[in-house]
């Protein structure tokens, strides 16, 4: 019945996820064109290091949503594996980066350091991911409430690890993952974004692992007749998640060469659950599509820099967003959808009632 | 547990001082009620101010107590009050609550001093307060600006979370140029002192193509990231450079890149307060009356702004908050 329904409808029911980021997006680009039409040119100029390096808006939204990004790829399968949301992804990206300062700052900074400091933050953030993880799976507290606690006091361990109000690292090394590697024009966190996202095709390529989560998130019960261990499917996607924070902080550290424990990435949680929502994703779990996720990441970035190019004041940006999230949110919403889709399968019966008839089959 | 070993802390440094004061009668017995040096950068300078202006080689016997709770402030102070200390120095962590608590004060003979906060309550309840004027680190630094003698000025301003202090004071005297005609608002966004965001303000406005030459931040951690976004686009910034920058804390990293002319100003917000609170207490022990306050009772700390051409290493180490 489900299904019948969904093959009737407008796009194939595999993509039909993607449409309202994909609208969101398309929306914002025509906007954008309409009010300037240069926005989304794309230069190439040289940096003070003396290097070429792209520039442009179009430059500027992919290279800062990349954080954004990477959470909302690790909150997808958080959401799809566990059916709620992790609130303390800022506050461990917070701790990732500032394991990643202390081991710079204990010794000169070469590369070696750097790779150093990157695994050992990538550990304690996945152990602090197993920690949530385990509240979760084992305890079977609430995802929210379990990543509370992390979300409460995470920034306060973040300033224990270093001390100081913003310890500084600067190194080329740095400034080399945080902006551009010399001669390279295209942002490093843009590259980073897709390995990460080529790890995450691959995993889902040649493991079950995206199966299961959406299994476990649809039906506890049935994933363990079928001999799937959920409490470690559920532990292993908060992991994960750790990993991606990891990422997430230490590109944040290097973009600016310094960490501020109380506003690296702040609020950011909100807005990689909203990516994972606007993405089409059920926050209720079960299925899931990480690039909806990845889309709606990319569309909220577009519209904190629309807001900025249209200079809009300082004390109503939240507002202006908030509106454009609700039309999204609402647009997104299984009524609507249903509205709309029931509706546009009338437009096309009408129109050719062969051609639907053939597809109700 | 925190709060038992505050209390245990605060016992045990009160026990050795009241050892020591048998063996110098002379010592000031001083209760300092702060906030906890972990709050932020410019908290760990005034926590380490204190300790080292009230030491026992200026002949203060001081206990300190730190908590961002009121009510746990509160109940120290009255302790403080107990252990019957000459002086009360406090920033409080809220405005209000305290009247009861500066009435025992009074009523003790106990003098109290407020620093960096202002309390709600009437000023015949304490000595005085020794507090930051923001909106005055504002006028210094649009001053400084003014004096650049620029033929245009078209500025990028960057405002911390708004409705905070720090941005009411800092945000006010620009605000003002812009409506007198004498800057340009080339853009006016909040990046609620988050060094990002602030970067990808600056970005946008490049992107633009909008011409600007100045950038006014309005801390240190913004200015840095609005200097991240020039150097990626090749724009050159600090002395004699295409495009000034200021940010305001004065953070040793920060006055490092005045020193390097990467930047051209810093304004202070000082956090040092204790050495103006020790010379009224010396003058309150001599039985001299405290002078230079205002209506309010307060005396606003003199804040510097560091030109990038005048700045030296010594500036940096006396003046400079972190590391």
């Amino acid at each position: 019945m489900e299904k019948a329904k969904s093959k009737r409808s407008f796009v194939p029911a595999n993509y039909s996820q993607l449409l309202i980021p994909l609208i969101a997006i398309f929306l914002l680009v025509i906007f954008n064109l309409i009010r300037d039409p240069g926005f989304f040119s794309i230069g190439i100029a040289a940096n003070n290091n003396g290097y070429p390096v792209l520039q442009g808006n179009l430059v500027s939204i992919l290279n800062g949503a990349s954080e954004l990004v990477i959470l909302s790829m690790g909150m997808t399968l958080v959401t799809a594996a566990s059916g709620g949301q992790d609130i303390s992804v800022g506050a461990l990206a917070a701790i990732a980066g500032s394991v990643f300062v202390k081991v710079l700052k204990s010794g000169a900074i070469t590369g070696w350091s750097v790779i150093g400091g990157f695994i050992l933050c990538c550990i304690v953030a996945m152990i602090f991911g197993a920690f949530n993880g385990t509240l979760v799976a084992n305890f079977r507290i609430q995802p929210m409430i379990a990543t509370l606690i992390l979300f409460t006091c995470g920034r306060s361990v973040a300033y224990w690890i270093n001390g100081g109000a913003t310890p500084t690292v600067e190194s080329p090394i740095i400034t080399a993952i945080g902006s551009f590697i010399p001669g390279i024009p295209i942002p490093t966190p843009i590259l980073i974004v897709i390995v990460t996202g080529i790890i995450f095709a691959l995993i889902f390529r040649f493991t079950n692992l995206g199966l299961y989560v959406q299994t476990v998130g649809i039906n506890q019960g049935a994933a363990r007749l079928n001999g799937i261990n959920s409490v470690w499917i559920k532990l292993l996607a908060f992991i994960i998640l750790g990993a991606c924070c990891s990422i997430a902080g230490m590109i944040n550290v290097c973009r600016l060469s310094l960490i501020n424990h109380e506003t690296i990435l702040i609020n950011i949680e909100m807005d990689a659950i909203l990516a994972v929502a606007i993405g089409g994703n059920s926050l209720g779990g079960g299925k899931f599509r990480m690039v909806g996720s990845v889309l709606g990441a990319y569309a909220i970035q577009m519209l904190t820099i629309t807001l900025y190019a249209m200079k809009v004041p300082s004390t109503d940006v939240k507002a202006y967003k908030a509106i454009v999230i609700i039309i999204l949110v609402v647009l997104g919403s299984p009524v609507v959808k249903e509205a709309l889709s029931r509706f546009w399968n009338r437009l096309s019966r009408n129109r050719q009632p062969v051609r639907a008839g053939k597809g109700a089959e | 547990m925190k709060k038992l070993v505050g209390l245990l802390l605060t016992l045990a440094m009160v026990l050795t001082m009241s050892v020591a004061a048998f063996a110098d009668g002379e010592a000031i017995k001083v209760g300092v009620v702060n906030n906890p040096p972990s709050e932020s950068g410019y908290r760990e300078a005034n926590v380490n101010d204190f300790i080292n202006v009230f030491s026992e080689e200026n002949g203060y016997e001081a206990s300190f107590y730190y908590s961002i709770k009121n009510d746990e402030q509160l109940s120290a102070a009255r302790q403080f009050i107990t252990d019957g200390v000459d002086y009360l120095l406090i920033s409080a962590a809220e405005t209000t609550g305290w009247d009861s608590v500066l009435k025992d004060a009074q009523e003790a003979g106990i003098g109290v001093f407020l620093f960096d906060r202002m309390i709600e309550c009437d000023p015949e309840l304490f000595e005085a307060a020794v507090v930051s004027d923001m909106a005055q680190e504002g006028d210094t630094a649009v001053a400084w600006l003014l004096d650049q003698g620029l033929d245009e000025y078209n500025i990028i301003h960057i405002q911390g979370a708004m409705g905070s202090d720090a941005q009411l004071g800092r945000t006010g005297a620009l605000d003002a140029q812009f409506e007198a005609g004498t800057m340009n608002k080339v853009v006016q966004q909040t990046a609620t002192w988050d060094e990002a965001e602030a970067k990808k303000i600056v970005e946008a406005v490049i992107n633009s193509k909008e011409p600007f030459n100045v950038i006014y931040a309005e801390n240190d951690g913004m200015a840095k990231g609005a200097v991240a976004a020039l150097d990626e686009a090749g724009i050159t910034h600090g002395v004699d450079k295409d495009v000034i920058v200021m940010g305001f804390d004065c953070n040793k990293w920060a006055l490092r890149e005045l020193l390097a002319g990467n930047w051209n100003y810093d304004g202070q917000c000082s956090p040092f307060q204790a050495q103006v609170i020790s010379e009224m207490i010396q003058k309150l022990e001599a039985g001299e009356a405290i002078e230079g306050l205002n209506d309010a009772k307060q005396i606003i700390s003199v804040e510097k702004g560091f030109d990038a051409r005048e700045i030296t290493e010594e500036d940096i180490n006396t003046y400079g908050l972190g590391e």
